[in-house]
């Protein structure tokens, strides 16, 4: 069986919006988004101890992610493939997702997994609209997952309780956070992660056309950047036994009883 | 403009929050359609009338009937297409998002998430998104038709206008790719009371009630408000409450009238999902919890003391 998990590399510390480009400043420090080592994790549970099952992480970003994506070789991923282009800078979900379609394509694999969200945008879609583009099956937000005779059975976490879903192979699915705690690399991984392949490819390598990439391919835009609506003053009280007295006091004041 | 409203629905019920978008879309002006997809779910049509809808187009079949998003996005498609919508409106779900970013790659159409506000500028739409853990608040736009966007829950209350939708069935075509994925089982908490997407008011637990036991005095007062109880997610990954219930970065983004926090510390992780709450009340025995930065107001006390103190003079005062 072949693996990928889309994973994302993000600022260690997302703190600021550059006024100028309007993007999320992306210097300083890098990691991988922490909700794609769920997804990792769970690639390399699947993978177990078959030697001829492969993982594979893909993913968009700047040359330097090579760094961060270590991380996830480290764990136990077999090799990545990085779509490094400037022309892909400032792509927004339409963009990201073609290429990352057109990435995938290639790699032909029987499961496709995503993290729960990016950290750095709380975007929680890109899945849908690769599966879409893929011609995929999909299942998201997904917190138990089990594989086997060329199907897949998840479950669902949803705002009512839980879906169980089956799907036939190739499928793509969106893991939650729930679904397993991610191992930390041990220092041999580390040591190995550097000699495991890494391929970097341009859009031109992938069919790519240039108006469906960066800010020529995206569909939304950012106008300005503000400040969020500030809230009222805060008052703190020490309960001397009259706390709740003065919790209903407060909520009559306010109208909310 | 004209926009496409896609109205989600649980157990014959359209969800208060696409209610809420439909509602918005209304206001905003323009012609305003809804789109019901489901199966058995005509009867539902002339709710969205009274909500805003002057059209509702319906796409009942028994291949809609479980809530699996690629049919749906067939179902979207075909209707956006044919109809020339040029702006389509999400209450943002576990569903819908998938529908939402499925659409958007369908129709290389530009999809907006996580919005908190929806205003016409000069001809143009502008929405606003709350980023970097809502420090700052964008305001973002599309470059093309139609225009995508998914609101954040709780964002906008329907609003009555009594009107009445022309209803028009539509021909469920699929792809075949779209109905591999089957739905299996389906189980559903059973909850007392409103749901937390829907409830007013909001009583929530934290770590700092000690143990699952203790949620009954959270149940209590939620119970004597006429609230939903929430939890937050070190205590939803403890085992100790269902992940439906859980607020936050990772679970859901509510904001209703009052929120009582009870026993949480109130980490940025917390604070993302709650902060558009319009009243804060936080009970936590610790004085320096980040919650007393931002909650209303807040005691610093033991919860097991406060607690059910107060959930008696709520009952007090609603028997009054």
């Amino acid at each position: 069986m072949k693996i990928a998990v889309c994973a994302k590399v993000i600022p260690e510390q997302a703190r600021r919006i550059d006024p100028e480009t309007k993007r999320l400043d992306r210097s300083g420090e890098q990691a991988l988004n922490p909700f794609d080592a769920n997804a990792v994790e769970e690639a390399l549970r699947l993978k177990g101890d078959d030697a001829h099952a492969e993982v594979v992480l893909v993913s968009l970003g700047p040359e330097r992610s090579l760094d961060a994506l270590r991380k996830a070789l480290a764990m136990g991923a077999d090799r990545v493939v990085l779509v490094s282009d400037e022309a892909a800078e400032g792509s927004d979900l339409v963009a990201s997702s073609y290429a990352l379609a057109r990435a995938l394509e290639r790699e032909q694999a029987d499961l496709i997994l995503f993290g729960q969200q990016a950290n750095d945008s709380d975007g929680a879609v890109m899945w849908a609209a690769v599966a879409d583009r893929l011609r995929r099956p999909l299942i998201s937000q997904v917190a138990e997952l089990t594989v086997s005779d060329g199907a897949l059975r998840g479950k669902r976490q949803t705002e009512f309780g839980y879906d169980v879903i089956e799907a036939p192979l190739p499928a793509v699915v969106a893991v939650s956070d729930a679904i397993n705690e991610p191992r930390y690399p041990s220092l041999k991984g580390i040591m190995g992660a550097k000699k495991k392949p890494q391929a970097t490819v341009s859009l031109g390598d992938l069919g790519v056309e240039p108006d469906r990439a960066g800010e020529a391919g995206s569909r939304t835009e950012v106008y300005a950047i503000g400040d969020p609506p500030a809230r009222g003053e805060t008052q703190r009280i020490d309960d001397d036994g009259s706390g709740a007295e003065k919790i209903v006091e407060f909520l009559l004041e306010r109208k909310a009883l | 403009m004209s926009t496409l409203v896609f109205l989600e629905h649980h157990e014959g019920e359209l969800q208060k929050d696409s209610l809420g978008v439909l509602g918005k879309a209304a206001q905003l002006g323009g012609d305003v359609s809804a789109l019901i997809a489901g199966s058995g779910v005509e009867g539902l049509a002339a709710q969205a009338g009274k909500y805003g809808a002057t059209k509702v187009y319906v796409a009942d079949d028994p291949a809609l009937e479980a809530p699996l998003p690629q049919p749906r996005v067939d179902v979207a498609a075909d209707l956006v297409r044919r109809r020339g919508f040029d702006t389509v409106l999400f209450g943002a779900t576990v569903l819908t998002a998938d529908v939402a970013a499925g659409l958007a790659a369908r129709l290389d159409a530009g999809l907006n998430w996580d919005l908190v506000d929806l205003a016409e500028d000069n001809g143009k739409l502008v929405g606003k998104r709350p980023a970097l853990d809502d420090t700052v608040y964008v305001d973002v736009g599309w470059k093309s038709e139609p225009r995508l966007a998914l609101i954040r829950t709780g964002t906008f209350e329907p609003v009555e206008s009594g009107g009445q939708a022309e209803v028009e069935q539509v021909a469920v075509e699929l792809e075949d790719f779209s109905t591999q994925a089957k739905m299996i089982e389906q189980a559903h908490e059973e909850s007392e009371g409103p749901s937390i997407e829907d409830a007013d008011v909001i009583v929530a637990g934290g770590r700092g009630l000690g143990g699952p036991e203790n949620f009954a005095l959270v149940e209590e007062l939620a119970n004597a408000l006429g609230g939903a109880v929430a939890a937050t997610r070190a205590v939803v990954d403890a085992g100790w409450y269902p992940y439906s219930t859980q607020v936050g970065q990772t679970g859901k983004t509510v904001a209703p009238r009052l929120y009582i926090a009870v026993g949480i510390s109130g980490a940025i992780q917390h604070k993302v999902g709650m902060q558009g709450s319009n009243l804060i009340v936080a009970i936590n025995k610790d004085p320096n919890a980040p919650i007393f930065e931002y909650a209303d107001l807040g005691v610093v006390g033991d919860l097991h003391e406060i607690v059910p103190k107060l959930t008696e003079l709520v009952r007090q005062r609603k028997a009054a």
